[in-house]
């Protein structure tokens, strides 16, 4: 009873639609050889369905160690987290989400059309129904074409880009991204970053998505979670009420300066420079 | 049709070009090693066999000089160091004159050497893989394994060799096995060194793709360590076969030397042969080159099927 309440205030907490991922007072500590490492402590937070949530911060602040414990890869030495309603644990052997690391991460052996159907392999789809999905999925990310590529003949945007198809060619209704375009030059992060805006739009689905970009986090979130360092902490969650739709264009509008301004101002507070 | 066909030549003449340049880069070197390596032989061949001749000429009290020396040194029936000219004239006679079923062809003895070696890095080469797959996924059989395969290695072939086939021989396993696992003994080592650094070789980027999928262990192993793993695959299996013929040969010395490589050398040593041993020799030397260059080629097309780059 106690829980279906909080379960009710969570959800008015986080306006739109369920809870897709809700972490409770969460910490998680490393053990290394020079004493524990707090690379998250007593975090909260609640990112509801089709949300579009950056975590923002100075590298070391355990927004990837976040994201990381969403998707059952680390966990946690304190507190709760659900995802989809169940513990990260079922969540990943339920496959319940997609993610992109900061390297493509694409097997160097197998040509792309084979890198975007590993996971339909591995799930047991049919082989004609994963090629299908495969090339249906390239096409989204621009990248017909080049099925019968190697990675290496690809650039580092396109590779990324493959890598983008394969999580979401099983189509999971979550998206883990960890600084998937930080390794890019700046115009082909841009183009990036409108082709996911319109992706996320097109599709709906709920992204989870790590930058240390002021200007990326604002141009695509809903929802921005400002973190800051020893110990990793949560000090902002700001909604972002731009529309939508956007363009690059609206990165010059004051209504997206003032946000970018209110980011800027928690990493500055929550961040001493002195070290 | 015909567009294919012509397309077909020109990528023919292309590639024939390409060997031509690969061959006048690569043949002035290889020449002039030969060579030296030719001239040092002769060299070596007179000086070590004029001992005995001097010996000779004297007790057959003829006068001879130094060209006679030259020349006869050069063509002893049992000379200390043969020289090249009488192996090669040896190896035509026991490769292309005989019938290949004839006990003193060569041909003969290398298949019977060649069998047991192939059989022994199949063997050898499977061996290997199932220690490093467990080794790999098992603490404790890293931990109580590894040392025995370690210390398997440091001791001598040549004092285990024998044991083998005498205990194999006692419960009725004659003929080609116990060669075979001579070599097996020798060649599996190479490979679970090898493979156990190569299953582990995919980074931790790739690994945790594989759990974000929740795969399972045999589908990490099968698409990504395995894939992975082939390139130290085939460099393990390189020093693995030649090895593995080594094997083969020092299997056939306690046997009784009925038959293969290690038997011509055994008999030739019996019997002074030093013509016949030398022959043997070059013939498994170059048996062990052709052996890794087909492992190479076929690492070569494996590699390239898999994306590597030209």
């Amino acid at each position: 009873m106690v829980a279906m309440q909080e379960q009710l205030e969570a959800r008015t907490d986080a306006g739109s639609g369920p809870l897709v991922v809700d972490v409770r007072d969460l910490s998680l500590t490393f053990k290394t050889s020079d004493g524990p490492v707090y690379a998250l402590s007593h975090v909260d937070l609640q990112i509801a369905e089709g949300d579009f949530v950056s975590f923002i911060g100075p590298s070391g602040c355990g927004k990837t160690t976040m994201l990381r414990v969403i998707a059952d890869l680390e966990r946690p030495t304190d507190g709760q987290i659900t995802v989809n309603g169940v513990s990260a644990e079922e969540a990943r052997l339920n496959r319940s989400y997609g993610y992109v690391f900061q390297a493509a991460a694409l097997y160097p052996w197998r040509n792309i059309l084979r890198n975007v159907t590993l996971p339909l392999e591995i799930m047991g789809v049919p082989a004609a129904e994963r090629r299908d999905r495969a090339r249906r999925y390239l096409e989204l990310v621009n990248l017909a074409g080049f099925e019968k590529k190697f990675p290496w003949q690809l650039s580092g945007g396109m590779q990324q880009r493959a890598s983008i198809a394969r999580a979401l060619c099983f189509d999971p209704a979550l998206l883990l991204m960890d600084e998937p375009f930080g390794a890019l030059d700046e115009i082909v992060r841009d183009h990036l970053n409108e082709q996911l805006l319109q992706l996320w739009e097109k599709t709906g689905k709920t992204v989870v998505f790590v930058t240390h970009s002021i200007p990326e986090a604002v141009f695509l979130s809903s929802k921005i979670v400002v973190m800051s360092p020893r110990p990793g902490r949560v000090i902002d969650v700001i909604h972002n009420d731009l529309p939508r739709q956007r363009t690059l264009d609206i990165r010059e509008s004051p209504a997206f300066l003032s946000v970018a301004h209110r980011v800027r101002q928690g990493l500055r507070a929550g961040h001493s420079y002195d070290d | 049709m015909t567009t294919d066909a012509i397309g077909g030549d020109e990528r023919f003449a292309a590639g024939s070009a390409r060997v031509g340049r690969v061959i006048g880069q690569r043949a002035a070197p290889i020449a002039v090693v030969v060579l030296v390596v030719l001239v040092a032989w002769y060299v070596g061949a007179v000086a070590m066999n004029a001992r005995l001749q001097i010996d000779a000429f004297e007790r057959q009290e003829v006068a001879w000089d130094r060209g006679d020396l030259v020349r006869a040194t050069l063509s002893q029936e049992r000379p200390l160091l043969p020289a090249p000219h009488q192996i090669l004239v040896e190896m035509k006679k026991t490769i292309i004159d005989q019938k290949i079923t004839s006990k003193r062809s060569l041909v003969f003895h290398s298949w019977v050497t060649l069998s047991s070696t192939l059989l022994g890095f199949a063997i050898g080469t499977a061996l290997g893989v199932v220690l490093a797959i467990g080794i790999v996924h098992v603490t404790t059989l890293e931990k109580s394994l590894m040392p025995w395969v370690i210390s398997s290695q440091t001791i001598p072939i040549l004092a285990i060799a024998p044991m083998v086939v005498v205990v194999l021989g006692a419960i009725g396993l004659k003929g080609l096995l116990p060669k075979a696992i001579i070599s097996t003994y020798l060649c599996f080592f190479p490979v679970t060194i090898g493979m156990v650094k190569g299953l582990r070789a995919a980074d931790s980027l790739q690994l945790d793709l594989m759990q974000t999928y929740s795969a399972s262990r045999w589908q990490t192993l099968w698409m990504l360590r395995w894939p992975a793993a082939l390139p130290f695959l085939f460099t393990s299996l390189k020093v693995a076969i030649a090895i593995a013929l080594v094997g083969a040969i020092v299997g056939e010395l306690p046997t009784g030397a009925q038959a293969g490589l290690g038997a011509r050398l055994l008999a030739g040593s019996y019997y002074g042969q030093t013509i016949q041993i030398w022959s043997a020799l070059l013939t498994a030397a170059a048996l062990a080159s052709l052996l890794v260059t087909a492992v190479g080629v076929i690492e070569r097309l494996t590699l390239s099927r898999m994306g590597g780059r030209p």
